[in-house]
Order: C-alpha cells, then sequence, then structure tokens
C-alpha cells in the first residue's frame, strides 16, 4: 500500500511539471501579450510594466522562476487586477465551486440511486422504460440549455426563483438541478445495471427462498453490492462536475472557480490561467489517487499495481 | 403420391430459416429492428442529415443570412415557423445550418478520433511488450490532463478557425477509443485466423488492418456512434463560451448562446436551437444504446 502510494506520488509530480511546462511556453509564445489588449500603451510604461512581471528577462530564467514559484502555489499578481494575487482568487472562488459541486452531487445520488432500484426491480416493464428513457433524456440535455430552460420557467415564468447569483439557499436550487441532472441520469443507469447484476446472484436467491420480503431482500442484502458501480463512479463524477461548473456558473452569473478561470483566458490574464490549470490538474489528479485507494477498500480483490 | 406428399407448409419454413445462414450482423440487424427506440432514432437522425444536407437546395427554407430589419425579432408565426432573431433572420432556417455545422463538426471530429484511436490502439495491441506499456502510459498521461482547459486554451490563444476545433476535439476524442481496440487486439491476435495470415506470409500492417482491425468493428461501431453526440455536445459548450464556431456562421450552441442572453424577452430563440441540439443528441444516444445490445447481447449494464 505505502509503495503504491509512493510510487503514484511519483507520477503525479512528472505530469504536474509536464502540464505547467506545456502551458507556460503555450501562453508565452501566443500572438499578443496581456498589455497590448485595449489602447496603445507608451513604450515607457510597457517596459516598465514588463519588468515589473519579470518579462523582460531571457525566456529561461522566466521559466525557472516561475517553476520555482508553482512549487509553493504563487503564480504572483492577477494580470488584470494586479491589486490580487492568483492565488487568492483561487482561494477566494473554490469555496464556492466545491459547495455547488458537493449540492449537485449530493441530489444526483438521492435522485438517482432510487431510480435506477425501480428500473432493475421492475426490469423490463413500463417503469423500467419510462426510467432509463428519462435517463437518456438527462444525458442529452446539455446544461446551457436546461439551465435557460429551467430560469423561463421558475424565474421568469412562475416567479418563484431567482434567476442567477448565489445569495441566499434559494439562489442554489436552480443551479444545482442544471448541474445534477446529467449525473441523476448517469447513476440512475449505474445503479439499475449493477443492481440487475446482482439480484441474479445464489445470495439473492437464498433470501428469497428463506422467505424474506421482497423489499428487504432488495434494500438489505442487494443494495450493499448493487450500488458498489456507483460508489466507484463518484471520483470521476466529482472530476467531472467540478469541469461543468463552468458553464452552470456563467449561465447562473455564480462566482465560482470555472468562471474565473474562463474570464482569465478571454483576458489573456496569463498568471491566473497557469494558476487555474495547474490548481485543476493537481485536483484531479489527487482526486484519481484517492478513487484507486477507494476501490482496494470496497473490493479487496482489486490488486494496486 | 401420397407417400411422397411434400411435408407440411410450416416445415418448410423451419427448415429454411435453419438453412439461411446467420451472421453476427443479420443476428444484429434482427435484434437492432425489433428495438422501437432505436429505429425511430435513426429514422429521426435520417431526416436531420437529409434537410441538413438539402438546405440550399429546399424552396421553402429562407437564406440564414438573409435580415429583414423592418420585421425585426418575431415570435412564431405561419410565415415563420420558429419566428425570427432581432436581424429579422428567420430562425428555422438559422436552426438548419446550425445543424450543418454542428453535424460536420461531430463527425469530421469523429472520424479524425477514429483513425488516431483505431490505429494507435491496434499497433499498440498487436505489437505488445515495451512499445504497448509506453504507448499506454502516454494515454494515461493525457487522461489526466483537464482536457476542457487545455481544449480552451489552444481555442483562446491560437486562431478560432474551424480547423483548429477539428483538431481540438479529435485530439481529447480519441483514447477511448485506443483502449477499446486495443484490448480487442489482445485477444485476437492470440486467434489461429491471425497465424495461418502470418503462415501465408503477410506482412504485419497487412495483418492488423486487414484482419485483425475489422473484427474489432463491433466495439468500434457502437463506440463511434456514442462519440459523434459526445463531441457536437463539446462543440457546443466552447460555441456556447464564445469559442467555439465564429460569426457569420452559427452551430447549435452560438444560436443557444445567442438565445440565452435574451430569455426574458423572446424565448424561442433559445427554445429553438436547443431542442434540435438535445434532440439529435437524445437520437444518437437511443441509436448507440440500441447498438450495443444488438451487437453485444452478453452486456446487458448499458451503461457506456
Amino acid at each position: 500500500m505505502t509503495r503504491f502510494l509512493i510510487r503514484r506520488l511519483l507520477t503525479i509530480v512528472p505530469t504536474l511539471w509536464a502540464i505547467a511546462t506545456l502551458t507556460f511556453f503555450m501562453l508565452r509564445w501566443a500572438p499578443g501579450g496581456p498589455f497590448l489588449a485595449e489602447r496603445d500603451i507608451p513604450e515607457g510604461v510597457r517596459a516598465q510594466l514588463e519588468h515589473t512581471y519579470g518579462l523582460d528577462r531571457p525566456l529561461g530564467e522566466q521559466y525557472l522562476t516561475f517553476l520555482g514559484r508553482a512549487v509553493r502555489f504563487d503564480f504572483g499578481p492577477s494580470y488584470k487586477y494586479p491589486a490580487r494575487q492568483v492565488r487568492e482568487i483561487i482561494a477566494g472562488a473554490l469555496p464556492v465551486s466545491l459547495e455547488l459541486g458537493a449540492l449537485a452531487l449530493l441530489v444526483a445520488l438521492l435522485i438517482g440511486v432510487p431510480i435506477g432500484v425501480v428500473a432493475a426491480v421492475r426490469h423490463n416493464r413500463a417503469e423500467d422504460h419510462a426510467a432509463m428513457g428519462l435517463a437518456l433524456a438527462g444525458v442529452s440535455i446539455p446544461n446551457f440549455v436546461l439551465g435557460p430552460l429551467l430560469v423561463l420557467v421558475f424565474s421568469l415564468g412562475l416567479f418563484v426563483l431567482p434567476p442567477a447569483l448565489w445569495r441566499g439557499p434559494e439562489s442554489r436550487i436552480l443551479p444545482v438541478l442544471t448541474l445534477s441532472t446529467a449525473y441523476v441520469a448517469y447513476i440512475a443507469r449505474l445503479t439499475r445495471a449493477g443492481m440487475l447484476e446482482v439480484l441474479r446472484q445464489d445470495f439473492v436467491r437464498t433470501a428469497r427462498a428463506k422467505g424474506l420480503p421482497e423489499h428487504q431482500v432488495v434494500m438489505r442484502h442487494a443494495m450493499r453490492l448493487g450500488i458498489l458501480p456507483v460508489v466507484s463512479y463518484l471520483g470521476p463524477a466529482a472530476a467531472r462536475i467540478l469541469m461543468g461548473s463552468v458553464v452552470v456558473e456563467s449561465v447562473f452569473q455564480i462566482p465560482g472557480l470555472g468562471r474565473y478561470l474562463v474570464n482569465a483566458a478571454f483576458n489573456r490574464d496569463y498568471t491566473l490561467v497557469m494558476g487555474g490549470v495547474l490548481f485543476y490538474a493537481a485536483f484531479l489528479l489527487i482526486l484519481n489517487l484517492m478513487v484507486d485507494v477507494a476501490y482496494t477498500w470496497l473490493d479487496p480483490r482489486v490488486e494496486l499495481a | 403420391m401420397s407417400a411422397t406428399a411434400l411435408p407440411p407448409a410450416d416445415a418448410v419454413t423451419v427448415g429454411s430459416v435453419a438453412h439461411r445462414p446467420r451472421s453476427l450482423w443479420s443476428d444484429a440487424m434482427r435484434r437492432l429492428r425489433r428495438n422501437r427506440a432505436a429505429v425511430a432514432a435513426l429514422i429521426v437522425l435520417v431526416v436531420i442529415s437529409a434537410l441538413s444536407v438539402l438546405a440550399p437546395f429546399l424552396p421553402w427554407l429562407p437564406d440564414p443570412t438573409a435580415q429583414d430589419l423592418r420585421l425585426g425579432v418575431a415570435p412564431p408565426s405561419p410565415a415563420h415557423w420558429f419566428g425570427t432573431d432581432e436581424l429579422g433572420r428567420d430562425l428555422l432556417a438559422r436552426v438548419v445550418y446550425g445543424g450543418r455545422i454542428s453535424l460536420l463538426i461531430g463527425l469530421v471530429a469523429t472520424f479524425v478520433s477514429l483513425v488516431i484511436g483505431v490505429s494507435y490502439g491496434a499497433i499498440a495491441g498487436y505489437r505488445g511488450g515495451r512499445i504497448d506499456e509506453a504507448m499506454m502510459r502516454l494515454v494515461d498521461l493525457l487522461y489526466s490532463l483537464p482536457y476542457i482547459f487545455l481544449v480552451i486554451l489552444l481555442l483562446v490563444f491560437f486562431s478560432r478557425s474551424l480547423i483548429m476545433l477539428f483538431v481540438a476535439l479529435g485530439l481529447v476524442q480519441w483514447l477511448t477509443m485506443a483502449r477499446i481496440v486495443r484490448g480487442q487486439v489482445l485477444s485476437l491476435k492470440q486467434q489461429t485466423f491471425v497465424e495461418a495470415a502470418r503462415a501465408l506470409g503477410a506482412s504485419d500492417r497487412r495483418i492488423v488492418f486487414l484482419h485483425i482491425v475489422p473484427n474489432t468493428l463491433g466495439p468500434v461501431i457502437v463506440y463511434t456512434t456514442l462519440t459523434v453526440p459526445a463531441i457536437i455536445l463539446q462543440e457546443a459548450f466552447l460555441s456556447f463560451l464564445g469559442l467555439g464556431v465564429q460569426p457569420p456562421d452559427a452551430s447549435w450552441g452560438t444560436l443557444v448562446a445567442e438565445g440565452a442572453r435574451t430569455i426574458a424577452l423572446f424565448p424561442w430563440l433559445v427554445a429553438f436551437p436547443g431542442l434540435a441540439l438535445s434532440l439529435t443528441l437524445l437520437c444518437f444516444n437511443f441509436l448507440g444504446d440500441g447498438l450495443r445490445d444488438a451487437l453485444d447481447p452478453q452486456d446487458r449494464g448499458g451503461v457506456s
């Protein structure tokens, strides 16, 4: 176990280095600098700006300074908002994204698992077909279509929920619904598949044979194994939900990490882009590692390689 | 005469059915045809594709760029079924032409990822050993990248052309295909028909691409059907953020993004492109699910 962890941590470091290097050089060679954007700047002022940000040094030196600072998660001040450190911006926006993502994942589980169980129990009947049809529809509606449609109905039609922003509990409802729909659908499909597999097994037949009521057979015996695929999906889902929130954050004007990153890319705010990309990459890699470790807990047959 | 009478009619049919060769494909076709949802999805997709291809030749369809500033934005009416946008352009025409772009991107980028993924996976699986390990390490590494941000980076800092969009989308989609094909090839290359081909003196390239790859077609077709909607969705996502298709061209994603800005006043501008996009994605997903059930009856999960 320890050896596995060390090996995996050792592969994370070169991966992050590769991403950092790639992003650094891509941004340096991209056309148009951050200070060319809106109006002509006098030559002296530009030189002063470039000196402040260390852009007048040789490229190799810039790269090494960048790497040295990146290790300490220091990316300097944002180009667009020079008064704020990239670190502070990320630290400020992260809780919002995390809350949105965690709520969405929770909703997806609370709705998706029961739907999947019902579909499996009523396999090939009307309930099953209806649930799976709905699930496919849920996967197929892009969240940037669903979001505006929900706003149209609940905010502009019925006037019951706020159409945007992130203030007060009722402002959470629409973004969380929008973000979770695809995951509700996917988790329902996973649960159904897992339950169908388990319901065929001998111990379920034994449980039935000894006269247990059907709901106990399903809830107590089959569920435990049947939702294993869902548990193992949670890691990738958490990562993807954080990505998916980019759209939801722009639709609902939520000040989360995704929105900052997209805006940073548009503003050519190089320091913020680099900090954001590296942060996301590190987050993903660590999440994947945690998922692999969790697999072995849940299913001792899995070998760590 | 009566002793040599013809066998009863139903025996004849039973006999002739038993004689007809039943390949994997005819079996699969039969199962697919029985799946009503998949057939319906296929029909809808054929209609949507036909509309997209024939759009310039349809006499009742206005020019999507023709403006009517005096009319301006108008709700759906008999003259304009889907209504018009702020410049008085017919929304139905814009949606049909948007579908041309969305479908084109979906198909071309899928083809790019198909060619890369199948070749890569086949070579890795067939070579095996160190080469396989190195090639698959690279795939694992690419998997761990936050790819949507790399796509965004590519498109923000380099030219926002259609070509760049194809490259960006194709580059991130071939990974799963490579894994699927490699797994198939690993088991196929042990089989006797490959040994026979080798004994006959066929070159490695010939064995891989003429003997092995055709046998991986089942899973490849299923996954391809599911890749097209995934790419259309990603293109729409990028266009929604303003990074994808640039005006005057408009994909479904662009139309949804434009419509979403004025949703409070002119809801039809977001509703119709959104419906067209969702319906197409839904049909591809239904078809892909149906194909999987048809081509691989063992896999009852129905989870991609």
